[in-house]
């Protein structure tokens, strides 16, 4: 209870009944300890929490005004851009902001893999993680389809009608999620409701990542563990001061596609009211979900489609266990971060054949990548773990931030 | 450290680079048919504003020709305002046209002189009304279309200039015409511009060619009204930011500067 921050006698009062002051310090503040060796790549946590919390304060406002009716939703986001004061901005903030919180989860994760950080004791932080980002894949999937744009009714369509592939009960399964026989009106219901809903159940998974987090303490760029009080600082003021950093960025970023590109990143067909008599000539997902379309059709079967594409993202819950590496950082593993670019690359064909439409050369293309995508995970994962020859890993973070002699002079 | 800070900033622009381009390439994708004759348009880039004068001259053709099978219903009269005419011009405007109100106290609906507050009246009652007189095809709301296309204005502007006779071998059907812009390269939409076809209040000759940028650059407008609050907004926000961001960097520096 005893915290020698909390001086103010109202504070005392307060924190006696509640500690929220030492709750605080403990979780951000000087009483917790980081290793002082990370560097930016791990502000894309903190950063994706600013994105978060924009996306819910945007997407209230947008919600005041935005109505969920298969006539009117098309207008009334229309209306918002037009007559609500501010009101393009809020959903210029609101679209553009959903694709750069995507692409700081993706860094994020991919930061992860790089270090190592899904190696134990971190594996459940990690499962938190995927909880996460499948979470996020379903809200701005939904998100996508209320303005009731031509994209937004079309990638409805082909999106649910995934579920009918499940065998057996798939159709029953389909109907009841469509609420009738197609995507129509009570989806978009529905969908705005859920829309509304999943922001706050990945704010919750985000505090169990965070407790996860809390409990194994971040990794470093090292991958090794923290062994004495030199090798870190305290969170506040150090690495407060260091996110601040990563978010002025994040936002200068975020404000260029705002206000001076903002429907660079979407598709202009979903500036056509929905038709449900008309198909569009391609019919295309947010760009981050096209990796995982490219898997969807890498595979002639339907219900073999979505499979796999469910696979690529469940695969991840295992790594911990099909990495089979005695070091967690990739900077020590000669070979295997030769495959983590590679794979990189990977992800990024996938991303481009999603682009594009599944014919001629594309499909092979596909196949590939998709082959290769498990593979990394399935084979290069354990069998460079196992026959690789790391490098030699320092004794201490403090040794290798501080150089050797001022680390045995602090001892 | 600074350079580390740098190679790190460095890493997340390729990545963020990279995606952009990924992106790209599936914008790309999307359109067909030849080249879009790109125009040096004054709302283009980071400060680009509407040309008053254009987007007036665009709101005659519009007016005076597409009007004829085009709606433009996301469009108001008060919204004239915004390029440059006066409140009492645009009322002048409005009161030319008549819009339905009602229900009355005898539960009739009645007509009666268009406000600033009505939207521009659309040329037909219903799509079904409009596919009679286009035979059998629906010209679409016009709002949006500036940003519901491939290359926005640029394509508009493409489109109108871009019929021409169809290549030998070409069967073209009967009521349309050969544009190789057009997805499938046979639209129903005759050509709608010829040069002095309308007369500009300005003076400015009324080239078919003038007239389609005009009416490309008044489309845009009316897809994208807020563009030059947009702009003007983002400027102040970008310089705001960056300050803020060097600042931040200040403070994170002297921080650590005694723990390395
Ligand atoms: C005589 C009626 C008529 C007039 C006048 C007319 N249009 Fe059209 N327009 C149509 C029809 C019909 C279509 C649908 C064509 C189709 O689907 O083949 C169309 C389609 C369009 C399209 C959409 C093309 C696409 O990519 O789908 C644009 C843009 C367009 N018109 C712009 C204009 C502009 C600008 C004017 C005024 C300069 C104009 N039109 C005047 C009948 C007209
Ligand atoms: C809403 C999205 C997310 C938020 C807000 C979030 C937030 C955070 C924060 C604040 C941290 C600590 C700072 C850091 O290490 O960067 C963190 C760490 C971590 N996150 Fe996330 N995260 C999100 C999604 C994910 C996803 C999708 C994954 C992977 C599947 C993931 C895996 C991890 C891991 C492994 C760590 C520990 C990293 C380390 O210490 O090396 N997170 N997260």
């Amino acid at each position: 209870m005893s915290n020698p921050g909390v001086t103010n006698q109202v504070m005392q009062w307060v924190e006696t009944r509640l500690p929220i002051f030492s709750f605080i310090n403990h979780s951000v503040g000087t009483e917790y300890p980081t290793p002082r060796n990370l560097n930016y790549w791990w502000s894309l946590g903190s950063i994706a929490g600013v994105a978060l919390v924009l996306q819910i304060v945007t997407g209230i406002v947008l919600a005041m005004h935005y109505v969920p009716h298969a006539d009117m939703a098309f207008e009334s986001v229309e209306h918002i851009m037009r007559d609500v004061n501010y009101g393009w901005m809020m959903r210029y903030l609101h679209s553009n902001g959903a694709s750069l919180f995507f692409v700081a989860v993706y860094i994020h994760m991919f930061r992860g893999l790089y270090f190592g950080s899904y190696k134990a004791p971190r594996e459940l932080l990690w499962w938190f993680g995927i909880l996460i980002f499948l979470a996020m894949m379903a809200t701005a999937f939904m998100g996508y389809v209320l303005p009731w744009g031509q994209m937004s009714f079309w990638g409805a369509t082909v999106i649910t009608n995934m579920f009918t592939a499940i065998p057996i009960v798939g159709e029953a399964v389909t109907t009841w999620l469509w609420g009738g026989y197609s995507v129509a009106g009570p989806t978009l219901q529905r969908f705005f409701s859920l829309h509304y809903l999943l922001p706050f159940v990945i704010f919750a998974l985000m505090f169990i990542h965070l407790w996860a987090l809390h409990t194994s303490k971040s990794n470093n760029p090292l991958g090794i563990d923290v062994k004495s009080e030199k090798d870190t600082l305290p969170f506040h003021p150090y690495f407060t001061t260091k996110d601040l950093v990563g978010f002025g960025v994040f936002f200068i970023i975020l404000a260029y596609w705002v206000f001076f590109n903002p429907n660079y990143m979407g598709h202009p067909d979903n500036y056509i009211p929905a038709n449900p008599l008309v198909t569009p000539a391609h019919i295309v997902p947010e760009w981050y979900f096209l990796p995982f379309y490219a898997i969807l059709r890498a595979v002639p079967d339907k219900l073999g489609g979505v499979a796999l594409m469910l696979g690529a993202i469940l695969i991840l819950f295992v790594i911990p266990w099909l990495d089979t590496s005695r070091v967690r950082s990739a900077t020590f593993r000669p070979i295997y971060s030769k495959f983590f670019w590679i794979f990189v690359v990977n992800g990024l064909i996938l991303g481009w054949v999603g682009a594009n439409p599944a014919e001629g050369s594309f499909i092979l293309i596909g196949r590939i990548a998709t082959a290769y995508y498990f593979a990394h995970f399935i084979l290069v994962m354990p069998i460079v773990g196992w026959f690789e020859k790391p490098k030699p890993l320092p004794d201490s973070i403090a040794a290798s931030v501080l150089g050797d002699d001022t680390a045995k002079e602090a001892k | 450290m600074s350079v580390q800070i740098i190679k790190n900033a460095s890493r997340i622009f390729a990545v963020t680079a990279a995606l952009v381009l990924t992106a790209t390439v599936a914008a790309a994708s999307g359109g067909g048919g030849p080249a879009l004759k790109t125009q040096k348009w004054s709302f283009n880039g980071p400060m680009g504003t509407y040309d008053r004068a254009q987007v007036q001259r665009g709101y005659q053709v519009y007016s005076e020709v597409c009007a004829g099978c085009h709606s433009l219903k996301y469009v108001r009269f008060g919204n004239l305002l915004d390029i440059g005419f006066s409140e009492a011009q645009a009322k002048a405007v409005a009161a030319e046209y008549e819009a339905e109100d009602g229900p009355d106290d005898d539960g009739e609906m009645f007509m009666r002189p268009a406000r600033l507050s009505d939207a521009l009246p659309a040329p037909f009652a219903n799509d079904k009304a409009a596919r009679a007189s286009n035979n059998g095809a629906l010209p679409p709301d016009l709002s949006l279309i500036a940003k519901a296309r491939v290359g926005g204005a640029d394509y508009v502007y493409t489109l109108l200039t871009g019929y021409s006779d169809a290549p030998a071998g070409h069967e073209v059907a009967e009521g349309m015409e050969y544009n190789a812009w057009f997805p499938g390269t046979q639209i129903a939409m005759a050509p709608p511009l010829s040069d002095d076809g309308i007369e500009y209040v300005d003076g400015t000759a009324a080239t078919a060619d003038q007239q389609a940028k005009d009416v490309g650059a008044f489309l845009m407008w009316a897809a994208e009204p807020k563009l030059e609050d947009r702009h003007r907004t983002g400027l102040k926000t970008m310089i705001f930011l960056i300050i803020l961001t060097i600042l931040f960097w200040l403070v994170k520096r002297r921080v650590w500067r005694d723990a390395h």
